[in-house]
This record gives C-alpha cells, structure tokens and sequence, in this order.
C-alpha cells in the first residue's frame, strides 16, 4: 500500500487541499488501488500547495500545485510507483529551496501525522523530555540558558533567563503558559508548527513545568485559528492517553497539565501582561511592570510566559545540547529563526535558516521576487509595528542586533513584501489606524495618540499644511515611543516613523500635486491631544 | 431567526454548570455561549454575572472589548476578509470594496435578508496565501473578486454555516 501526503494545513486548505483529498480518494477506489493518506501539515513552500507527496524507495517525491482536475492524469501517469508527471517536483527533499535551509524548530513540520504520537517519537520526539526528567531542574534551565535561546515572539528576551527567574521563586503554584496569540500580518509560523507538530510545542511545555516546578500549562490561542485548535486539542489528548501528559508523566510520577484557552480576536493579547488579564477572564489591559509575570503572573503566581515557536525549540535543545543549537547564527543572535515571507511574493512561504542571512537572499534567492513583477519597494519586517525597510538596506542580516542598528526590528520573523505601487503614506495611516482599532484604551498616548495620528495623516494625504502635519506628526510619534505604556502604542509609530524617513517623496509629494496653500496650525502634536475619549468604539 | 421570546435561560445556567471550577471561566463560558446561539444575549449577562460573582459591567466590558463576541445574531454565512498588511500588499482592499458593493453592506453589517454578514479581521495567519477570507470558517487563500463572488454563490445555495 503506497503513502500519500495530502497537507491539512489551513493555508493548503485554503488552496483546495480537501477537495483534491477526496479527489484522491474516489479516483483510487475506482480505480482498485490501495493507498493511505496522511494528512500531514504544509512544508511551507506555499506556492506549491496543494503540495501531495507519495512515499517511494527514493524517499518522498513532491507534485504540485494539484487541483482536483490533475488527480485522474496523476494516476494515469502512475504516480504511485513515482511516475513522471509535469507536476512531479522531485524528492522534495532535494529541492533547492528545502536543501538549502536549516529546518530545527520545523524538523518534523510537514514530515509527520500531527495527530500521531509514535509518528513523533519515531521522528525524535520526546527524548528531550526523557532527557529532562533525568536532569537536575537547574542543569535544565541551565541549558536553555546556554543555548543563547531568545524569546520568539519578538521581543528576543534570553529564555534561560526567563526560566531561572521562575525557578528561584520560593515552591508554591507555578504556571508555563504558551503565547500562540500570533496576530502580526505576515507572521504564520506558529499556525504551521502548531497544525504541523503540535506534539513538540506540548513536549517544550512540559520540559518548561518540570525545569521550574510548574504542574499546569495553558496555551492562549487565537480565535482566528480553528484549525490550529483542532490539531492542537488532537494531540493534547493523544499525548495524555500515552501518560506523556498528566499525573505520572513519562512514568517519573512528576505531573504536568495542559489546557488550551481561546483568544477573542484582541490583537492586544499578544502582549504578555494583557494576555495574562485575558486568561483570568478579563479585559485585555495591559499591566504595569513590575512585578515581571515570572515573579507575579496569571493568578498572581510566577509563570512563564513564552511564544510557540520558543517552546517548540526546546525539545530539541534537550536532545541535542545546547551548543549544537548555539552553534548557528551570529553575533548575540543564536540558533534558527523560521522566517515568514508573505504580501507581494512570488515564492511565499516558512524559511527556516540560521540568523545572518541577508534580506536580499530571503527576498531573491528564495522568494524569486515580487509576485507582481515589478520591482520591491519596501519591505515590513516584524509585524504591524515593525519598521518599513528600503530597497537600499536589503542587505542587512536578519540578526536582532544588525536590524536594530538600522531602526528596525525582526519581531516575530515576518516579512511583508510590497512592490512599486505601494503608497507610503496611506501604509503609515493604515498602522496608525491599526493601533486605534487594537488598543485596549489603559494608556493615553496609545489610546488617542493613534486617532489623532490618522487625523494628521489624513490632513497630509489631502494636501493640508503638509510641511506643518509632518512636524506634528513626527511630535506624535516621539510622544507615542516615549509615554505609552506597551509596545502597542510604544511601536505603532516606527512603521510611521520609517515610512517618513525613507519613502518622504509620499508624504512632501502630495503637497506639489494638490497645489494647497498652507494653513496655521498648533505647532507641536501633544497640543492636539486630549480630545475624545471615545476612540476605541 | 432567534428572537427575544425565547428563554435561553437554562441552556446558559447548563454552560455556567461546565465551568463551575474553573479558574477565571469568563471568556470560555462566552465562547460557549456564543457557540450555542450565535451571538451572547443581552439579557445572559445578568445571569452569567450572577453565577461567577462579578458586576454586570464586568461582563459587558468583557463582551465589548473582543472583536470576536457578538450581541446580535450573524447573518447565516459570516465573510471574514483579512485586512492586513500582507492582504493589501496583494490587492485586498479592492476585494473589500469589491465585497462591500456585491453585498451592499458595510464592514460590521449583515444583508437586509440575513444571508451574509461582512466581517474585518486583521490577519487569518494565511499570508503565504494573501489575499486571505474565511466563509464559514473554511479559509480560502489568493481570492480574487471572481472567486469571491463564486464562493458567496456558493454559500448562497447551501443552508448554512457549519463552523
């Protein structure tokens, strides 16, 4: 019986991954042949999904994009037996854009059935757990320390750091709670892995509770993400009937407990205090730090907050040591990072590769360019709050410390791509608009500084004083870094910011085109703060 | 259609019944009523206060602050379009334009006869596959205004959402 990979992942269904399975299904029963499908996850070459692999002695070739038209000729050509076909790719794991990364974290993502323990502990699951279980809580932590492991989720915060704070917390209740509240535009890798390999995120929580002595996990995931519930729920309750999760874990009498809680579509929740508040069942609101949430966090107790993909490192780490994992990537930035490329691409999808390469590499060399044709203008790396970087700096390392040499920030890994006929300045209000729409109103400068700041772009784009609202929107955005209590407000002005510094010819243009007349107006932005409470509804 | 008639009363004493010992239980008992009806009815919120010994306006706040929970009922097919960066880097505000016009709504409305109702949302994690919209909760990735049009064709001559 021949082997069929047929993805679930939600972007390959997206493009029709279900209809070609049962496609697959009919045409094999009519067919008398016997197959097994898997649905595994996507390997993340998303131009080729629906992307089907059939297991031959040359190891898994690849076919696609295949639309449920091309399932009878697939068969015809015999594909089963690895039949050429004009949708045959090769063994896919020849090919030049999977050699030529360096798949960690995303190891078994699109290789294994998600829902299938022993497929996981066939591919390496679970021997960093055993490793754990055999170790000195210490030692454990100690590790992750020395790996150089930094928060995914985009503020890079040292993990190791993270779990030895917990740690060092007198005994008592303790939580690890997983950040899979992934809302940055242009980010997926937290979908993929968790709909992919929800097994190695469950074994890096639970390696987290048995380093600092934490016996309940919840994943904050976001109702944007059905998919990723089911696969996650799936293997939740695959990993307690194999008693890898619950009273006895691994058979060491330790216990760890895992529950999955569903977000409410607050792009806020991201952040780690707001996403404690929304675990408690409250209000997203951001908190005043201190206490850290490793000191006081979800119901007052020391927690560990960590991204997915931070978590689903840590397995590997384990079984691995932590100076395989420190020896790729450069300078203070250690290990993989799985980089998203998505907006205006033509070869979108996860690249995982060590930190150092160039974003022209990731752009060209893997990317093949715009999907449009015409030639890339800007990118936006990390997010809706991340910087918009110019053609002239594609040359930069994706590193933390070479991206935030250049005013940017790598964030979570994402990268919008956007071409030539893309307007600056309606990009900067869209991020102030953005903010306005997201914030959860605890902070002033968050809260009314981001209306205002579509106002005065508003005012720009229309032609009005344009020199005077660059001012005052530049004041604005000053005013916004400097007084707002999260990242929310905190960062919503750096697109703003770069947007002005590096693409000025949309905003000064605009003035020249309309032919306006200047008109007075206050002279600093915090003069027009302070109006309307009301800018959250 | 629900209407305000119907007591829905012990149906959301049973839900409260399910999170009884939970810690902080109030967003899950409103995803689970919002599951079981569509939306929260206003008048669960004195009820569901009650039960977790919080102020109404504790729960309301709650309701009101996520984008997610609803205080009326949908439109039988709920079009969620990405709004996003990476959706309009490829175009989605055309399509958002596009949907609008078709269904002669506006974002946060539903048709006059209660078939669609027209939803932002800022990013489905589908942006390899951009511009990205979910019907129903099936995601649907490179939506040009032609096969958004044959997906709410589509929707239109099937009873319903099934998510």
């Amino acid at each position: 019986m021949t082997t069929i990979y047929v993805p679930g992942d939600s972007g390959a269904l997206s493009l029709g991954a279900d209809a070609v399975c049962r496609a697959i299904s009919r045409e094999a029963a009519a067919r008398r042949l016997e197959v097994q499908v898997v649905r595994n996850g996507s390997r993340g070459a998303y131009w080729l999904e629906p992307m089907l692999e059939v297991a031959s002695e040359r190891g898994r070739l690849a076919y696609g994009p295949v639309s449920v038209a091309d399932v009878p000729g697939l068969f015809d050509a015999r594909w089963l037996q690895g039949g050429a076909h004009r949708l045959l790719l090769g063994p896919t794991e020849e090919l030049a854009w999977f050699a030529n990364q360096q798949r960690l974290t995303f190891e078994r993502v699109g290789v294994v059935d998600p829902r299938s323990v022993a497929d996981y502990v066939a591919h390496g699951g679970y021997q960093g757990l055993r490793r754990a279980l055999s170790m000195d809580p210490a030692a454990v932590v100690d590790r992750i320390v020395r790996s150089g492991l930094r928060g995914r989720g985009g503020a890079a915060f040292p993990t190791g750091i993270k779990w030895k704070t917990v740690l060092e917390q007198p005994p008592g209740q303790k939580y690890v709670t997983c950040n899979a509240d992934e809302g940055d535009s242009g980010t997926f890798s937290d979908r993929m892995l968790i709909e992919g390999d929800p097994l190695s995120l469950i074994e890096g929580m639970t390696i987290a509770g048995i380093a600092v002595g934490a016996t309940q996990g919840y994943i904050y995931l976001r109702a944007e993400y059905p998919h990723a519930w089911r696969a996650l729920t799936q293997a939740i309750a695959a990993a307690y009937a194999a008693d890898y999760l619950g009273g006895d874990v691994m058979g060491s009498g330790r216990r760890f407990e895992l529950e999955i809680r569903v977000g409410a579509g607050a792009y806020i929740c991201g952040e780690e205090t707001s996403m404690l508040e929304s675990l408690e069942g409250r209000r997203g609101e951001v908190r005043v730090r201190p206490p850290l949430p490793a000191v006081k966090g979800l119901f007052g107790r020391p927690t560990i907050v960590n991204n997915v993909i931070t978590l689903a490192t840590v397995p590997l780490i384990l079984r691995e040591g932590a100076e395989f994992y420190a020896g790729f990537g450069m300078g203070r930035s250690r290990g993989t990072l799985p980089l998203q490329l998505a907006g205006n691409i033509k070869h979108g999808g996860l690249i995982e590769r060590a930190f150092g390469l160039s974003l022209r590499e990731l752009l060209y060399d893997y990317g093949g360019g715009s999907a449009s044709g015409r030639p890339i203008r800007a990118v936006q790396i990390g997010g809706p709050l991340g910087a918009y970087v110019p053609a002239a700096q594609f040359d930069t390392p994706l590193d933390y410390e070479a991206l935030a040499a250049i005013g940017a920030m790598l964030g979570h890994g994402g990268i919008v791509v956007f071409d030539d006929t893309v307007d600056m300045a309606r990009m900067a209000r869209y991020a102030m608009e953005f903010c306005a729409i997201e914030s959860c109103g605890k902070c002033t400068p968050c809260r009314i500084g981001s209306t205002r700041g579509v106002e005065i772009i508003d005012h720009i784009i229309a032609g009005r004083d344009p020199q005077g609202n660059l001012e005052r929107l530049e004041a604005l955005c000053d005013l916004m870094v400097q007084g707002s209590l999260c990242g929310l407000g905190g960062m919503a002005p750096f697109p703003v910011q770069s947007a002005m510094k590096h693409f000025r010819e949309d905003f000064s243009a605009r003035a020249a085109l309309m032919g306006v007349r200047p008109r007075s107006a206050p002279s600093a932005a915090a003069a027009d703060v302070g109006g309307s409470d009301d800018v959250c509804n | 259609m629900h209407t305000s008639a119907v007591d829905r009363s012990p149906d959301v004493r049973r839900i409260l019944g399910q999170f009884k010992d939970r810690p902080g239980p109030l967003l899950e008992v409103l995803h689970t009523v919002q599951a079981a009806f569509g939306f929260i009815p206003p008048e669960s919120i004195s009820l569901i206060a009650e039960h977790l010994n919080l102020s109404r306006a504790e729960v309301h706040g709650v309701v009101t602050f996520y984008h997610h929970f609803r205080c009326a009922p949908p439109g039988q097919h709920v079009l969620q379009l990405c709004r996003a960066e990476s959706c309009q880097a490829v175009g989605a505000e055309a399509l958002a334009a596009h949907a609008r016009a078709r269904l002669g709504v506006e974002f946060h409305e539903s048709t006059p006869d209660g078939r669609f109702s027209l939803e932002p949302v800022y990013c489905l994690g589908n942006c390899a596959c951009s511009p990205a919209v979910m019907l129903d909760g099936r995601p649907y990735g490179r939506v040009t205004p032609e096969r958004l049009d044959a997906l709410l064709r589509e929707a239109d001559g099937a009873p319903g959402g099934d998510e």
